[in-house]
């Protein structure tokens, strides 16, 4: 234990004994898991194994009951959610959630992190670094010629791009992407492969998946998750052929 | 405060207050279940439903006025009727309203409280030109009067213990319809998903408005109980109408157990404290100390944790 | 675009909406009315102030609050006991039991001054106390429930709860709050005599400046980044606090905002009407400020004032002719204003005018147009100036909900 304390860190984000429990039911028990930088990594597993809520707990929308989430040094469990994104953690939920309201451009305006207090989004200017900074991000995400366009208007993958725009533009260190390629067409798909495959250069991330062709072309290393637990840890085809994965997806 | 008093006094102080106490533990209690039908299973507020406990009363009173002219000797048995029919009345109304308004506001639960506020609005003012601003009040049969002799100081009247029975029947029903029939089974599988609930078959637009019914007609029966212990005015169920959503919030929105401690504990704390101050700073206080803890715990008493 | 000079923004759609109102304020109104009448116009703007926080924090936060009675009431209570206790001078008072003390006190047998009156014998304090007292509870409330993630229907109850328990608290202390009667007979503002109708037109214009002023604060806050964080916030709450944002803080800001509007307002209600009572701190008061705002539009900032001056226009009226008609009349409106137009009069006034303005304003300027692009509508902003410099004078942002 103390090896694994030590060791901790070289990660960028050490997990470690996480656990959370509702009324009696652990949803996340006694977890570690380990990101190096600049690496993908995946987190598979069958519905109800706990993948959104560990994603839930590293950004601080669910309180840990127990445990330590360790990211760039820093403890991010008694941190507030705000916080945890001004240490560099972006979170992407799984149903695309931007402001329909705003154009694509006043969506990554208001994700430039700049003016987060009261006051400073009081005195905010919109000035030539904040619009090249959304124009780079737009070209990034495949939406240079929508900037002006309300994201209502957009479509359902679009609007999975934009919200992963909107964490680019925050620069974060650690990007956290739940199931980011589900209900996409198959040209969507391959075009956000590319685009994470960009975003990789020079990010860690996250990612929660199911669609195994996807897993492939992306992940450096998957970790398989069961009923809270790690099941299995390494490369795709390790947890390919790791005979407690195949009971649990083809077993019952 | 407690100043001046013996312990022996200050023990039949808290007795005597208790039961007065009481009473007014039956109106939250019976005003409360239908509120918190509503809101806890279906998310509306309704703030007229005070206004719908009022029908109730008026219906009440104007079944015994009925009876006393023309079935006199049916007199005694007049209140079931007068409880039946105020359930009918006040359920037909709200199952109405809910037709009419509640259904187009659904997921917009604070536009639902300002259009139930303009209803009850509306509902004063007719009664107002219905009944006349005056409170009336009923005539109660006789087995209703009088009271048990239960010490030498303390006897309970038999209308307030009458009303009291009504409040727990009452809330054993509720119980058993929400968590042994196939209603409420049905009810609860809408509040917890609805796509779901449809795609199984479950008419959901039926069961909102069943619900929304069922607690306004409950609110019916209350208004009928009510008639028992006061008199009955257009405005008389505004009174209660903040004490009552404190009650509901203050229990736990989803837990009816919790509703019925929560309407005991500010009932008596309220009475207990009238006897050492006005009436108004028991009020302010109780008040205060219920807002204070729903600042420090907003999930109310019993509540479930739950994965959101 | 550097054509943000005032004199320009003036000529602009909605520089001419702000005309308009300041025309129909300070020269249409004062001519057309009678003294008299243009002090019951003031005192309908004093609750403007409150409609228009409600503006900000209800319509464009999502925090409905049905309590905004108690901050515009501790306003307006603040500036009563500074008039009191001018009037109540130990000459003025000689034949109480104890003079010097404001009369409601001699009557409940106090004999003196209570401790949280006397620094309401400066006007100084006053003042900062008619924004301060309303903005430091608004502060406490909203610390307690935004950073508990208290909102929705539990806030509005819990506002009203408040409203419930500080009406029966003044009512219940006759002795040191004058009691149901609220505090009457207030007779000077520093030796000005406020009951001549000199002095109640003079009160009228310094509340139209006052109500400028609140605008043009809103305005500012509803155009900057912060405006718009508000409205995302109601939205997508969960996306702005995961952008980065401490959204309690902004919605502290906002209850704070309002809760100094509706003390400004209850002030100014207190100096033009001459007395302040716990009957309009009270819970149906204070839900009839909510129906201000819903009634001119929720979105709306100039909506607002016209709503309020609208419903009590409309209550005046009926309360002189057909009383029992009038809860029908507000019933309907609360019922039709959330079934049938949810965005109020501005709603409707940008579905049906504004196609006719757009005619108007096209045929009027021509070529002129294109130099200065008139003030976009909502939903129809020009496409080709939003990546240019950012201008707060031009209102770009006014979204539409369903």
């Amino acid at each position: 234990m103390s090896a694994a304390k030590s060791k901790a860190k070289d990660f960028l984000l050490a997990v470690e004994g996480l656990t959370v429990s509702f009324d009696g039911f652990k949803a996340v028990d006694d977890l570690s898991f380990y990101l190096d930088p600049k690496e993908i990594r995946v987190i598979i597993g069958p519905n109800g194994a706990g993948k959104t809520t560990v994603l839930d707990l590293i950004c601080g929308k669910t309180k840990a009951t127990s445990g330590s989430i360790k990211f760039d040094g820093k403890e991010l469990t008694k941190l507030k959610e705000h916080q945890i994104v001004h240490s560099g953690v972006g979170r992407k939920f799984q149903t695309p959630s931007v402001f329909e309201d705003l154009t694509v451009f006043e969506n990554l305006e208001v994700s430039y992190p700049q003016g987060h207090s009261v006051m400073g989004a009081l005195a905010f200017k919109r000035d030539r670094a904040v619009i090249e900074a959304v124009e780079e991000v737009a070209e990034t995400i495949f939406l240079s010629d929508a900037l002006n366009e309300p994201a209502a208007s957009l479509s359902h993958g679009q609007k999975q791009w934009l919200e992963i725009g909107m964490l680019l533009i925050q620069k974060p260190d650690l990007l956290m992407l739940d199931e980011p390629v589900a209900g996409m067409s198959v040209t969507e798909r391959k075009k956000t492969a590319e685009l994470l495959k960009v975003i990789t250069k020079d990010h860690t991330v996250l990612v929660i998946e199911h669609d195994m062709q996807f897993v492939g072309d992306i992940a450096d290393r998957v970790t398989v998750m069961h009923q809270g637990k790690v099941l299995s840890e390494g490369s795709i085809e390790h947890v390919k052929s790791d005979p407690k994965v195949i009971e649990v997806y083809l077993g019952h | 405060m407690f100043d001046g008093y013996t312990s022996s006094e200050l023990m039949s102080i808290f007795a005597m207050q208790g039961f007065a106490g009481l009473s007014l533990f039956s109106v939250f209690v019976l005003m409360a279940m239908g509120l918190a039908i509503i809101f806890g299973q279906m998310g509306v507020i309704n703030m007229a439903h005070g206004e719908f406990m009022i029908l109730g009363a008026y219906t009440t009173y104007l079944t015994s006025g009925f009876f006393q002219s023309y079935l006199p000797g049916l007199f005694g048995g007049y209140f079931l009727i007068a409880m039946l029919l105020a359930f009918l009345v006040c359920a037909a109304l709200g199952a109405l309203i809910e037709w009419l308004m509640i259904r187009h506001l659904y997921h917009r639960p604070l536009d639902t409280l300002l259009a139930t506020w303009g209803l009850s609005l509306i509902m004063q003012q007719a009664y107002r030109s219905i009944f006349g601003a005056r409170e009336v009040g009923v005539e109660l049969p006789d087995w209703m009067m009088g009271a048990f002799q239960v010490t030498d100081l303390v006897e309970l009247p038999i209308n307030g213990l009458f009303v009291m029975i009504i409040a727990l029947s009452i809330a054993v029903g509720v119980y058993l319809l929400m968590y042994r029939s196939g209603y409420g089974k049905k009810v609860r599988a809408v509040v917890q998903n609805r796509p779901m609930a449809e795609a199984v078959g479950i008419n959901s637009a039926g069961i909102d408005r069943a619900t929304f019914a069922l607690g306004c007609g409950i609110a019916g029966i209350a208004g009928a109980a009510f008639t028992m212990i006061g008199s009955t005015g257009p405005s008389s169920g505004q009174a209660y109408i903040v004490d009552t959503f404190l009650v509901v919030v203050f229990g736990g929105a989803q837990s009816l157990i919790g509703t019925i401690v929560s309407a005991f504990g500010i009932s008596q704390a309220q009475s207990t404290m009238e006897f050492f101050l006005s009436g108004s700073m028991a009020k302010v206080l109780t008040l205060l100390v219920v807002v204070g803890i729903l600042m420090l715990r907003p999930e109310g008493l019993m509540a479930l944790k739950v994965r959101r | 675009m550097k054509n943000s000079s005032p004199l320009k923004w003036f000529g602009s759609r909605e520089g001419l909406y702000y005309l308009a109102l300041a025309f129909l304020l300070v020269v249409l109104l004062p001519l057309m009315l009678d003294p008299f009448r243009l002090n019951m116009v003031g005192k309908y703007l004093t609750y403007a102030f409150v409609a228009i926080g409600l503006v900000m924090c209800w319509g464009k936060a999502g925090i409905l609050s049905l309590g905004q009675g108690v901050f515009f009431g501790l306003g307006g209570y603040c500036m009563a006991m500074f008039l009191k206790l001018e009037a109540s001078t130990p000459e003025a008072t000689a034949i109480q039991s104890t003079p010097g003390i404001p009369d409601f006190m001699d009557w409940n047998q106090l004999t003196e001054l209570p401790w949280f009156w006397e620094p309401f014998h400066s006007f100084s304090f006053t003042l900062i106390a008619v924004i301060g007292v309303p903005v430091l509870l608004a502060f406490v409330i909203g610390f307690a429930m935004f950073t508990r993630r208290v909102g929705g229907v539990y806030f509005a109850i819990i506002t009203q709860a408040i409203a419930a328990i500080l009406t029966i608290l003044i009512i219940g202390q006759q002795g040191y709050t004058g009691g149901v009667n609220g505090i009457t007979d207030l007779q000077t503002l520093m030796g000005w005599d406020i009951r001549t109708d000199a002095a109640k037109t003079t009160l009228y214009f310094i509340c139209v400046g006052m109500l400028f002023l609140c605008l043009f604060i809103a305005r500012l806050v509803q155009n900057r980044k912060l405006g718009r964080i508000l409205v995302a916030m109601n939205a997508q709450e969960m996306r702005v606090r995961f952008s980065g944002y401490d959204v309690a803080a902004f919605k502290i800001f906002v209850f704070c905002l309002a809760a100094a509007f509706a003390g400004v307002g209850g002030a100014m209600f207190t100096l033009i009407v001459g007395f302040m009572s716990p009957s309009f701190i009270g819970i149906v008061a204070s839900i009839e400020m909510v129906i201000f705002c819903a009634l001119g539009g929720r979105l709306s900032i100039l909506g607002a004032v016209y709503g309020a001056l609208l419903v009590n226009a409309a209550k005046s009226g009926f309360s002189e002719s057909f009383p029992e008609l009038w809860p029908f009349a507000m019933g309907a409106l609360f019922i039709g204003v959330v079934l049938a137009f949810p965005n109020g009069l501005a709603g409707l006034y940008q579905t049906y005018v504004m196609p006719l303005e757009d005619k108007l304003f096209e045929r009027g300027k021509g070529a002129r147009a294109e130099a200065t692009p008139a003030k976009p509508a909502a939903e129809r902003k020009p496409k080709t100036e939003k990546t240019d410099d950012y201008d707060p004078m031009i209102d770009s942002y006014s979204p539409e909900k369903s």
